[in-house]
């Protein structure tokens, strides 16, 4: 069984995700939405880490917190003045979205509460064997429930994203 | 946070915006796929692997979208997705 202080911190991080998300959609400064972004991908690395995906972790702070927040940074830097807010919404169009969240909220809360088999057959975690050896051979094996190669389509899909940008970005 | 996602998602303008709460619910799914697979299959690693191909493919997409706006903004002055009504310039 789990010690609370475990739990305490599962509910701080989990408190700490819901707070932010809900202040990166509602803030009217861009620049404020995007280090709220910033601090949930932080929480959900650290989720990771409670959950002993340590790997994981590390890959959500690089690339996330390291790649894509300083990429929309720059963007916003680059295409907004800093200091201007945007428009108040329109009720209309706040509304439609309210209505939108809380029809999928029912959804998922539905798919949760109405299989209390899942809750039964939830077993305490217990220490995995998440060595790096491990990992690594289920990426780069191709046996069953191993990945090369989803791993190569990725690596595909990067150098078609390189060539894209650059297409994209190239002077005409 | 998915719903937080959708919320932002329909009701913003500004397409940088758009951009993170399309992120919001990404990472949502993955908290999802991750703590499934750590309490239903402790002993398999699918979903932390789905996960790690998830981020992967989100860090191409947001590059790509984000070098895409920048050259309308280059190109249109303004990244407003109601204001921005023609395909070509």
């Amino acid at each position: 069984m789990e010690s609370v202080g475990s739990i305490v911190m599962y509910g701080i991080i989990v408190a700490a995700i819901i707070v932010f998300s809900i202040l990166t959609v509602t803030t009217r400064r861009i620049l404020r939405a995007a280090t709220y972004l910033l601090f949930v991908l932080f929480a959900t690395a650290g989720l990771y880490f409670k959950l002993d995906y340590e790997f994981l972790g590390a890959v959500q702070i690089a690339v996330y917190a390291g790649g894509i927040v300083v990429l929309f940074v720059f963007s916003i830097l680059l295409t907004s003045k800093p200091g201007d807010s945007s428009a108040r919404l329109a009720s209309k169009k706040r509304i439609v979205g309210l209505i939108a969240a809380l029809m999928s909220l029912v959804v998922l809360g539905y798919a949760l509460v109405s299989r209390p088999e899942f809750w039964t057959t939830f077993s305490a975690p217990f220490t995995l064997d998440m060595t790096m050896n491990r990992l690594g051979e289920i990426l780069l094996g191709t046996e069953k429930y191993q990945y090369l190669l989803p791993f190569e389509a990725v690596s595909v899909l990067l150098l078609a994203c390189i060539i894209g940008g650059v297409v994209v970005a190239r002077k005409r | 946070m998915f719903c937080c996602g959708v919320y932002g998602f329909i009701t913003r303008k500004n397409m940088i915006a758009i951009l993170i709460s399309l992120e919001l619910m990404l990472n949502a799914v993955d908290i999802n796929f991750v703590v499934f697979n750590r309490f239903l299959f402790p002993g398999q690693l699918e979903g932390m692997m789905f996960t790690l191909f998830a981020i992967a493919i989100a860090a191409a997409e947001t590059a790509l979208a984000i070098a895409i706006i920048v050259n309308i903004f280059r190109v249109a002055k303004n990244i407003d997705v109601r204001d921005l009504t023609k395909m070509k310039f």
